[in-house]
């Protein structure tokens, strides 16, 4: 580890990684925190799982979406992907002086808009103020409860070989909308953001019974990252196909351009769940009648061979190593 | 759409690669030049996919690669100066230099920016006149005429204080080094498609004409990358060597004639020193005479220290294709896209971290 925290350190790629293991967990270690799945589940009579997340995007609002938005969608995505359903969240602010308060008032618009289509409640929330420079306009944290039915046990370490790996839609569509709008990379694009919350499509998922061992969100570090994720935490190998990945041509095309890969791009309204071979056809079929996984597809398989390794048949046929994401993707030089 | 339509359209990749196998009789070692090139190649599983008579190698293309320390701990030095503001793109952030990198001297204070284009760094020069900014200028053909019009544009505008710390490289004279080094023997050459939409795809006769080695310029698409193989694999079964353009989408023979022209008014050609090749006659670019107000060199005063190569570190034999990324001793264990320790390792573009990142599966 460097000896100060560096930028990359937040990019939600190896380093992110490093630093949540060696530094974050290894103090407050105990068996609730230790499992680093979406949402922690507490025990207890009526299982609750509990989760919190800070927001910070630049620029603040862009298309598809804004960093209110986002806030909530992301902790109900967080409580979603342990299978639970999303109740009570808490919503706090720090502000940096000077910002407008019409702006403050757009994101709290955004926040109760996406509280009712996530029917979630926000019961608790905080504000700060800070000096102008010690904030970059708005700083979101959430914290988030849901209730989990009896049974339900879905975590990163839960994919077994043989499941099948499901993709619930297009991805890049956020990372890329989002970085279309940052100042000095400007290119026009009639992409939106995807931030959307993925209880109803998760709630769906379950009802039909299918037995969903893993499920993550794949937000910064993109499907890459989290697919490593769960294949280190699961100590199984995932095996997953160029061909069958859905991406936009609009995605494809400004990927091209910049140079990067749209494996690493941030997505913040699809899930990837692992689903036992003999329910993903069910899951599936189910996934694609409602909005938020109409583009959804089976990428992939889990597999007992090279475990903690994701690998990609590509497209012309070869096969090789899909690593975690390390700092930020970066348009290229030449 | 999938990830593998357009120009990776699956069933017309086949076939290409079909007619390459049925083509391919001859032993030949084909060079990609531009590091862009090796990624694409490593990301599609390309290598993996042509016949055991086609080798390929990986060239010195990639700007930040062929930084040299030197140049980097100028770049380290400017950025510690009080009152100094320097703008960069973002790749060259985490390039160790001699002692530490713009990374790490950024988390210790420095003021060091990342730009998408010069145009925002003589933005930030507006912003804040009462610091001086310096956009270090890193990379080919392709970038040197847009460092070249912010240049020009800060002239027109009268802006004070903004610099500019040229280590932009032109490409031929780095293929001419490789090539009369004699290290490496090279059958055909996969020439840049970026370079070549600037400098045109006529740069590259003099390894026809000179050298006897076919050139193609390619894109980036897999689709891109294989038609070239394949006219290089045709001009060499039929013992040819000419020029051709696989890219005609982006190339044409004479370039950009107007970045040509703007980046030959702010520019002239100078010695540089490349990694691994050392120093490189012609193939440097110095602000000239009428522009030299702006050339960092000359405007501060500053010590980048003692130059320092990494220990272990063979990205300089990797840049010249005399050794391969697997061949080094830190690879995969000392030196990871995390922690790296030369420069091909922090690249996107570099060889080495196209060969961790995307590396066949079964190695």
């Amino acid at each position: 580890m460097s000896e100060r925290i560096l930028l990359a350190h937040g990019s939600g790629g190896r380093l992110a990684h490093d630093l949540i293991e060696k530094v974050l967990v290894k103090p407050l270690s105990n068996p609730l925190l230790d499992r680093l799945d979406d949402a922690a589940v507490l025990p207890g009579g009526g299982r609750l799982a509990f989760t919190t997340d800070s927001y910070v995007v630049q620029p603040m609002f862009f298309p598809g979406g804004d960093i209110g938005r986002l806030a909530v969608c992301g902790t109900v995505n967080d409580l979603s992907m342990v299978g639970a359903t999303p109740l009570y969240l808490s919503l706090a602010f720090i502000i940096e002086e000077g910002l407008p308060l019409a702006d403050l008032e757009r994101v709290l618009v955004s926040v109760g808009d996406a509280a009712r289509e996530a029917q979630v409640q926000i019961v608790t929330g905080d504000t700060k103020v800070v000096n102008q420079g010690s904030a970059d306009g708005l700083f979101v944290n959430t914290s988030g409860l849901g209730r989990l039915a009896e049974g339900t046990e879905i975590s990163g370490s839960g994919a077994r070989p043989g499941d099948r790996v499901i993709l619930s839609g297009t991805i890049g569509d956020h990372g890329i909308a989002v970085l279309s709008q940052r100042e000095g990379i400007g290119f026009s694009t009639p992409l939106v953001s995807d931030c959307a919350p993925l209880n109803g499509l998760v709630a769906e998922m379950l009802q039909t019974g299918a037995r969903v061992h893993a499920m993550r969100d794949p937000t910064r570090g993109g499907l890459a990252t989290t697919l490593n994720e769960i294949a280190a935490q699961s100590k199984a190998g995932i095996r997953i196909e160029e061909e069958a990945i859905p991406v936009r041509r609009e995605v494809q095309g400004a990927c091209e351009m910049l140079g990067i890969d749209p494996l690493y791009v941030a997505n913040e309204g699809k899930l990837v769940a692992m689903v036992h071979p003999e329910d993903a056809g069910a899951v599936l079929e189910r996934m694609r009648r409602h909005r938020h996984g109409r583009d959804a597809a089976i990428i992939g398989e889990v597999r007992a061979e090279h475990p903690g390794r994701v690998v990609m048949k590509t497209a012309l046929g070869a096969s090789r190593i899909v690593d975690m994401l390390v700092g930020d993707p970066l348009p290229r030089i030449c | 759409m999938t990830l593998a339509d357009g120009f990776r359209d699956t069933e017309l990749a086949r076939g290409v690669l079909a007619g390459i196998r049925q083509a391919s009789t001859r032993q030949v070692r084909l060079m990609e030049f531009c590091g862009g090139h090796t990624v694409a190649i490593m990301r599609h599983g390309i290598r993996q996919l042509l016949p055991p008579t086609i080798e390929m190698l990986s060239g010195p293309g990639c700007p930040v690669c062929v930084t040299d320390n030197s140049d980097l701990d100028k770049a380290l030095a400017l950025a510690r100066l009080p009152g100094v503001i320097l703008a960069t793109f973002g790749d060259m952030l985490k390039v160790p230099g001699s002692r530490s990198s713009l990374q790490e001297a950024r988390a210790e204070g420095a003021d060091v920016r990342i730009v998408y284009s010069t145009l925002d760094a003589l933005d930030i020069a507006g912003q804040n006149p009462a610091c001086r900014v310096v956009f270090l200028g890193v990379g080919f053909e392709t970038t040197a005429p847009t460092v070249a019009a912010s240049v020009l544009q800060a002239a027109k505008g009268g802006v004070p204080n903004y610099y500019v710390l040229s280590m932009h490289k032109v490409c031929p004279p780095a293929i001419r080094a490789i090539l009369d080094s004699g290290e490496v023997k090279v059958s055909g050459l996969i020439c840049p498609g970026h370079v070549s939409a600037v400098a045109g795809s006529r740069a590259w006769d003099f390894i026809a004409l000179d050298y006897g080695i076919p050139c193609v310029v390619s894109g980036f698409e897999p689709l891109d990358i294989l038609q070239a193989v394949r006219m290089l694999v045709d001009q060499l079964e039929k013992g040819e060597s000419r020029v051709e353009i696989a890219y005609r989408r982006g190339v044409t023979p004479d370039g950009n004639r107007r970045a040509l022209e703007v980046m030959a008014q702010v520019f002239e050609p100078c010695p540089a020193r490349w990694r691994g090749l050392g120093a490189v006659p012609g193939s440097g670019l110095r602000l000239r005479d009428a522009y030299r107000r702006f050339d960092a060199e000359a405007a501060f005063d500053f010590d980048p220290g003692p130059t320092v190569e990494p220990e272990g570190c063979i990205c300089g034999e990797v840049l010249r294709a005399v050794r391969t990324p697997r061949d080094c001793g830190l690879f995969r264990t000392v030196c990871t896209p995390a922690s790296p320790v030369g420069p091909c390792m922090v690249s996107s573009e570099g060889a080495c971290a196209a060969c961790y990142l995307y590396g066949a599966a079964d190695e």
